[in-house]
């Protein structure tokens, strides 16, 4: 023991006193390190560009192999020429555009050598804050080992690029020269670049008609705007001015036009502050629809109306509003509904800052709406006419021309854009059985799907994520698309086929480029265009429309002619069966169906995923002898699906609902018959697409399917300390209101449960991460769900495994109804048959006298000196005690190995798939608990920042994935320590308001806080439970 | 030397001399198996090879292929602990309590009811292994030192005093049983015929002499691994119990639990116990040596027990009433009425009612009967430790998390592997060691060669009569 400073060596060098290794010892980096080549510009025609995909695909499968928990190092291949701004660890940030599916976001896309591995909203955006589940899952669709690899000639020739262009532009010309008519079809386009390369391409073949569609339309909105304000245009909305909101059959928070932008407009009317001169006032909501929707659970008042009365509804509350007002009223059947008279009325008292919307595809339903905005003076103010939505242009009578033109055999060639009618369009099989006839059809699709599969030539074009574009979602609002990496197929991007079909240059970074050197550049953007252009790549966005001042406009719709086709369409009593179709929050109309993340993430409402299904309200199924599960047959005049029953409370009774966006038949493994395509029972009602069809007979054949729910219990069960709500009145009088607080007896007296204890406590002396949720702006949209799913290789486990209620989602947000009636057991366990609707995200609570730690036998989970319960997987043995003990039931066990696995054959079970994995978080191995870790990986990452820069970290510097991506900024993350910080300012005015922690009396002190839900009713309407 | 009056009934009847003992306990274990215990190997290896086949697609596949979920982590795995622990609860009891209350009557049964309970032990341990998502670190539960750093177990964990309490249990249950072997695998080796049984006994009797200072040890360490284990037999469901009792999930969290286990334990014990020795007596001819004053006095330990069992279960009822624990109300409430009422109820029928039959003599003391109740009582303390976990864990706290376990073949499998580990080995057991204390037996036979004259009848003669006639020969 004398001595025991034993001389330890690197290497041989030093052993030896090497020249070279003494001269170098003492210099951190080593000198010979691979010198860093220069690269002058991202597109220098050396094909050694900085995102150089294959470069980088090395070091990405290092990572990903790294990433796998003790899967051994196979492909370690270091960078010979370090591309710049490219290092090994450190991730960047491009602003970027996603505008697919009548879906827009401004996104920055975050990736770490080379390959996305995140979408994050872009927060210079003006119109886009937060990012949609669907957005979070488009950057998996990149990785998707199911797209085609390069072009084909049918559904199964490989052929060359240069063939196809030669082929296909020797048959464009014949087609042009000999006049017949080419037809681009194509969803809503809202790239302004895209547009003029389309015309570019009609000058070059004169021929051709440009058809825009949508499959879940808006084309009757358009077409009223039209006769009503002589401008066919979507206008755009602001929620946040309204103080009173009607949706009639408008998910504006689901699924309706732009259910991101509308959420964190409408989020704003509910923010509500208990600071002594905080806000205390919160728009109302009424709800008028068939399905519970996202936006209806939301609703402070919420009816359920069948298809057939949800004109009616329209007119009715026109009648009553007009009366009121003095205005002429029109003739239509009255429908006799309590909330129709207090709709009515709150829209008069809030005249001027009133909103109705309504999703039904019916322009004389859309033209009395108009007419009503108007009449409340919305126009100018909740409604911006100047100002329009392009995110859907799509005219449904353009599309039936189409189908007529395509099936009398007139056209000379077709090109689908971004669109699969085959399998979208009710028409679909008469498209599919016509198609074939037409000498020149190409599908620029990503692989060969309903559409693609039955053209001539596919032409895939690349994803978003490795294409250039801009969009134009809100005219004045711009913003950019940019390639994150290169392509990993050989694709070609849809723009830059046309643009080499019409004889143009084929680079279209180029062209957009040029595009806005010429048309937005001009828009006073000012100063040099090389600067302006990077400014705007840097940024995504560019936005003279912002600030434009909200005009309105002279209503000229004939309202009685619409209330005579309202009358004759709508009827105010039916007792038969109404099918209703709708749009789910996540799958939306099916275009990204085969993605893993997207089937798993559950519906907001139902808590179901990977599967569509006959919804009925209790009655309905209780009359049809129906129970959950049980297959029925829906008949719409011949067309049937035969579906799983889920019993939805405040559903319409006697409708069924069917969603939208499923039944692919050739999407990839993930979305190929995951439940049926309902799009051929779409109808069409004087040339509109109507998801309201009419009257089915439902038929119960005896199967039996079980559907995939996360959540199966319906009501809270009267618990307060889970869930506390209130209503505004009773918050007005008392901040307080609703809050539960448990008292324990002791021989001292009634203490309160946090005051009892045999807890030390811990001490955070540098910082304590803690989380805020308001339940009041919270919509259930579930984006953050699938965000924490992207940031922390959270894995897919599939239907059955759903079923087995064994999904690995780190956040859940719980639903809750409201019960039956809360004087008995039973009673609570049923929901009411309109119930209350309550969303509450649930995520690790991150105990201070966590329950977990206790009982781990072997340490795995510990506590952090910052607050956090932390997971260490690699000594976990997988007792499974602590997720037992866990009274929120936040922890997840791998019960599988669930990459490298056939069983579960998602992304994880191949390489392209794997490069999504965040190589920050362990890829977690089988048999080992994981739960939310409150993104300490990038808590880390923020610290060290902040300590490489000598400063302490900022708030909001930091921030989970949840909190990030939240539209509507539910939830706050941030340094409780921090008195300047904003989740530390929201705790001092809320904790005697409207914070509380969820189970106080188990006094687990966690360190997430809710904030109550409070409802703008009346006192007397809320149950006995409040 | 054990001396008895002769008016007490004998514990070993049928007047056998320390030569039948031998004879009789040696004869199975030096002569060729019987049919018997072929046929019950034979199914018991093939049980054995089909749970070890689940078991190794469980361990192959992941826990996945049992039917829990995010809500319900443990249930066959843990309920099937519980109960081979609680039935290894017996042979300590028998061989430790009874022997410091000096309850000679047990000398017949510990032996059997000892090597029942290190086999359940072992196939208690066998769940612990199973339960675990990555069996092959099971060692981590241990406080070894090792080169992870600073890593250590938690001495907090109930889990941790789980591997001290099972691990202390099994080795003094081993020892104590094997020193209790030791004089009888003397005698094996002495009336050995072959080099091999010969060699093999020789060496397991470990230089056993006979001589009365090998005796007079023997006695000592019986007594004082006796002294160790009584605490033991307390101890081990105590701190099983805490698995549950320490935790925050309503129905788990209660004070209740050690006594209530314990008791439990004790009884499912004396059940298993019943049903192996009904099985061995008649197979191995031993109704002199397990009479049914034996089965008696355990069906009454059963009663007592199952008695305990069920005041604990309306004390729970009522506490939970009383606290005022709107969640503790609840999981109750959802125990008897809630989708898996009717585990409950085979509970409080199997555990509840069924030992009251014993009450009635006749029904104590026959062989069927005894045999019948035994399997209901151990059927129901399965269900109970079910309960306790699934019906608790199902439904805790947030209702959005409440969900349904229904087990899967591999959580049925894997207890059927336990099944035929146990017997598999008990088999063996019956076979290659003498399953009756030769040594202990024959001194609770009676000292005396005295024969009572054929007239004597009544207690004396073992049979229990309302007016003994030898107190009228008296006068």
């Amino acid at each position: 023991m004398k001595d025991t400073n034993k001389r330890y060596w690197k290497g041989l060098e030093e052993l030896r006193n090497d020249e070279n290794f003494v001269k170098n010892a003492n210099s951190e980096f080593a000198q010979n390190a691979p010198d860093s080549s220069n690269y002058d510009s991202l597109v220098d025609g050396m094909g050694t560009h900085r995102r150089d995909f294959l470069k980088v695909l090395g070091f990405g499968m290092a990572a990903v192999s790294l990433a796998a928990c003790e899967t051994p190092v196979k492909k370690a291949i270091p960078y010979l020429n370090k591309p710049e701004g490219e290092y090994p660890t450190i991730a960047n940030w491009y602003a970027s555009t996603y505008a697919e599916g009548g879906d827009y976001a401004s996104v920055l896309v975050k990736t770490r050598e080379g390959r996305p591995i995140k979408i994050e909203p872009n927060t210079l955006s003006g119109i886009s804050k937060g990012v949609s589940g669907r957005v979070h899952a488009s950057l998996l669709s990149l990785y998707d080992v199911e797209k085609l690899k390069g072009p084909r000639k049918g559904e199964d020739t490989k052929v060359s690029w240069e063939q196809v262009d030669k082929e296909i532009m020797s048959q464009l010309a014949q087609v042009a020269t000999s006049g017949t008519p080419i037809r681009l079809v194509s969803s809503s386009v809202v790239s302004p670049s895209t547009k003029a390369v389309i015309s570019d391409f009609i000058a070059k073949y004169p021929t051709t008609q440009h058809i825009q569609y949508d499959a879940n339309s808006a084309s009757a909105l358009l077409d009223a705007n039209s006769t009503s304000f002589g401008k066919a245009a979507i206008p755009a909305y602001d929620f946040s001015k309204a103080k009173t909101i009607v949706g009639i059959d408008a998910d504006f928070l689901g699924s309706w036009l732009a259910p991101e932008m509308f959420s964190m407009q409408y989020a704003e009317t509910r923010r509500l502050s208990s600071a002594k001169d905080g806000k205390r006032d919160m728009s109302r909501h009424y709800q008028f629809e068939t399905i519970l929707s996202l936006t209806g659970s939301n609703a402070d008042y919420r009816s359920a109306v069948k298809p057939s009365q949800i004109g009616l509804v329209a007119t009715t509350l026109y009648n009553k509003v007009a009366s009121k007002m003095g205005a002429q009223t029109i003739s239509a059947p009255a429908l006799t509904i309590p909330e129709l008279d207090k709709a009515a009325a709150d829209l008069i008292a809030s005249k001027g800052e009133s909103l109705v919307v309504c999703g039904v595809n019916d322009p004389a339903v859309q033209t009395i709406v108009n007419s009503l905005n108007s009449l409340l003076g919305s126009y100018g103010s909740t409604i911006n006419l100047g100002a329009s939505m392009n995110i859907r242009q799509g005219s449904d009578k353009a599309m039936n021309g189409f189908i007529d033109e395509l099936k009398g055999n007139k056209l000379g060639a077709v090109l689908f854009l971004d669109a699969n009618p085959v399998y979208n369009h009710p028409r679909g099989a008469e498209i599919a059985e016509a198609l074939p006839k037409v000498s020149l059809s190409i599908s620029f699709s990503d692989r060969a799907d309903e559409t693609g599969s039955l053209v001539k030539y596919i032409c895939p074009s690349s994803h978003y994520l490795e294409s250039w574009g801009d969009a134009e979602p809100i005219s004045g609002f711009y913003s950019l698309t940019q390639p994150t990496i290169s392509l990993i197929y050989n694709t070609r991007q849809a723009q830059a086929s046309l643009l080499t079909w019409a004889g143009k240059n084929a680079d279209y970074h180029e062209y957009v480029k040029a595009f806005w050197r010429s048309n937005i550049y001009t828009q006073g953007a000012g100063g040099n265009f090389e600067n302006f252009w990077i400014k705007a790549l840097h940024d995504g966005v560019f936005e003279p429309g912002k600030g434009t001042t909200t005009s309105g406009g002279s209503f000229t719709g004939d309202v009685a002619g619409a209330a005579a086709s309202i009358a004759k369409t709508y009827k105010a009593t039916s007792s038969a069966i109404e099918l209703a179709l709708y749009e789910k929050v996540g799958m939306g109309t099916g275009h990204l169906a085969n993605n893993p993340w997207l089937q798993e993430m559950p519906e907001p409402v139902t808590k179901a995923c990977w599967d569509n299904y006959a919804s009925l309200s209790k009655q309905t199924a209780a009359e049809l002898g129906v129970e959950q599960g049980d297959v029925v047959k829906v008949d719409l005049k011949g067309k049937s699906v035969d579906l799983p029953v889920i019993v939805q409370p405040g559903q319409a009774i006697g409708t069924v609902a069917v969603a939208i966006g499923y039944g692919r038949e050739k999407a990839g493994k993930s979305a190929d018959g995951v439940g049926k395509n309902v799009f051929p029972m779409a109808s069409f009602a004087n040339g509109y697409l109507s998801f309201l069809p009419g009257e089915v007979s439902v038929s119960k054949t005896g199967d039996f399917k079980e559907i995939a729910q996360t959540q199966t219990h319906d009501t809270v069960m009267g618990r307060e300390s889970v869930l506390q709500e209130t209503v505004l009145a009773a918050y007005k009088k008392d901040t307080m209101a609703g809050r539960f607080v448990p008292k324990i007896e002791t021989s001292e007296g009634p203490k309160e449960a946090t005051d009892i204890s045999l807890w030390n406590g811990h001490k955070y002396p540098n910082h304590s991460w803690g989380m805020v949720i308001d339940l009041n702006t919270c919509t259930g949209c579930s984006a953050c769900v699938v965000a924490c799913q992207s940031e922390n290789n959270v894995a897919v486990v599939g239907r059955q495994e759903v079923i087995n209620r064994r999904e690995m989602h780190w956040i859940r947000i719980d639903r809750y109804y409201s019960s039956e009636s809360v004087d008995s057991t039973a009673g609570l366990e049923k929901a009411s048959e309109n119930p209350e609707v309550t969303f509450q995200p649930l995520m690790c609570q991150h105990c201070n006298n966590a329950p977990c730690e206790t009982v781990c036998p072997v340490l795995a989970t510990t506590h952090s000196s910052e607050g956090l319960n932390q997971m260490t997987y690699n000594r976990c043995v997988g007792t499974r005690y602590c997720a037992n003990n866990c009274p929120y039931k936040v922890r997840r066990f791998n019960w599988f190995k669930y990459f490298d696995n056939e069983n579960f054959d998602y992304h994880f079970n191949n390489d392209l798939g794997k490069m999504v994995i965040n190589p920050e978080v362990t890829v977690r191995s089988r048999g080992v608990i994981e739960k939310c870790s409150m993104c300490v990986q990038r808590i880390q990452e923020g610290k060290l920042t902040a300590r490489k820069e000598r400063r302490r970290p900022q708030d909001g510097e930091i921030v989970t994935a949840c909190a990030q991506t939240c539209p509507t900024n539910a939830i706050t993350f941030g340094d409780m320590n921090d008195p300047e910080s904003a989740i530390s300012k929201i705790l001092e005015v809320e904790r005697e308001g409207r914070a509380f922690h969820m189970l106080e009396e188990i006094n687990v002190r966690p360190q997430v806080s809710y904030l109550t839900k409070v409802r703008n009713k009346e006192a007397a309407a809320q149950n006995t439970e409040a | 030397m054990h001396v008895t009056s002769s008016v007490r009934p004998p514990l070993i009847t049928g007047g056998k001399t320390y030569a039948d003992v031998t004879e009789d306990i040696c004869r199975q274990v030096e002569g060729k198996p019987t049919k018997e215990w072929k046929i019950a190997f034979t199914i018991s290896v093939i049980v054995l090879a089909y749970g070890t086949a689940c078991l190794f697609w469980t361990w192959w596949e992941g826990l996945g292929v049992w039917g829990l979920n995010k809500t319900v982590g443990w249930a066959w795995d843990i309920t099937n602990f519980v109960w081979w622990v609680g039935i290894g609860h017996a042979g300590t009891l028998i061989s430790a309590i009874l022997l410091l209350f000096r309850q000679k009557w047990r000398t017949s049964i510990n032996r059997a009811a000892e090597a029942m309970t290190i086999f359940a032990v072992l196939c208690a341990a066998s769940f612990i292994l199973m339960h675990m998502g990555r069996p092959w670190l099971a060692y981590w539960a241990l406080p070894l030192p090792n080169a992870f750093g600073s890593l250590w177990v938690n001495f907090n964990s109930p889990l941790v005093w789980d591997v001290f309490a099972i691990s202390t249990y099994f080795s003094v249950s081993l020892v104590f049983w094997y020193i209790g072997l030791i004089p009888d695998l003397a005698t094996i080796r002495d009336r050995a015929q072959n080099k091999v049984s010969r060699y093999i006994y020789g060496t397991l009797a470990m230089g056993w002499n006979g001589s009365a200072k090998t005796w007079a040890r023997y006695e000592y360490i019986s007594l004082i691994l006796a002294g160790l284990s009584t605490p033991l037999v307390l101890s081990v469901h105590t701190i099983v119990s805490m698995d549950f009792a320490t935790s925050v999930i309503p129905g788990w969290h209660t004070t209740i639990f050690p006594p209530y286990f314990v008791a439990g334990a004790i009884f499912s014990g004396f059940a298993m116990v019943q049903n192996l020795m009904l099985i061995t007596r008649v197979v191995y001819r031993l109704e002199d040596y397990i009479t049914l004053e034996h089965i008696e006095s355990m069906n009454k330990v059963i009663t007592l027990t199952g008695s305990i069992v069920g005041v604990a279960y309306l004390t729970e009822f009522f506490i939970a009433w009383y606290s005022g624990v709107e969640y503790e109300s609840y999981a109750f409430i959802n125990r008897a009425t809630g989708p898996y009422w009717w585990a409950y109820w085979t509970m409080m029928t199997c555990n509840v009612i069924s030992p009251q039959l014993f009450w009635s003599r006749s029904i104590r003391r026959s062989v069927t009967w005894t045999f019948f109740i035994s399997v209901i009582v151990n059927i129901g303390m399965w269900f109970e430790r079910f309960v306790i976990i699934v019906t608790s864990l199902h439904r805790d706290y947030l209702p959005s998390s409440w969900a349904m376990f229904s087990p899967t073949m591999y959580d049925i499998g894997d207890y059927i592997f336990s099944f035929g580990f146990f017997f598999t080995l008990f088999l063996l057991f019956s076979k290659y060691l003498p399953v009756i204390n030769m040594a202990e037996v024959k001194s609770v036979i009676r000292s005396s060669s005295e024969k009572l004259p054929a007239k004597v009848a009544g207690v004396a003669k073992g049979e229990r009569v309302a007016n003994p006639t030898f107190n009228k020969d008296a006068e």
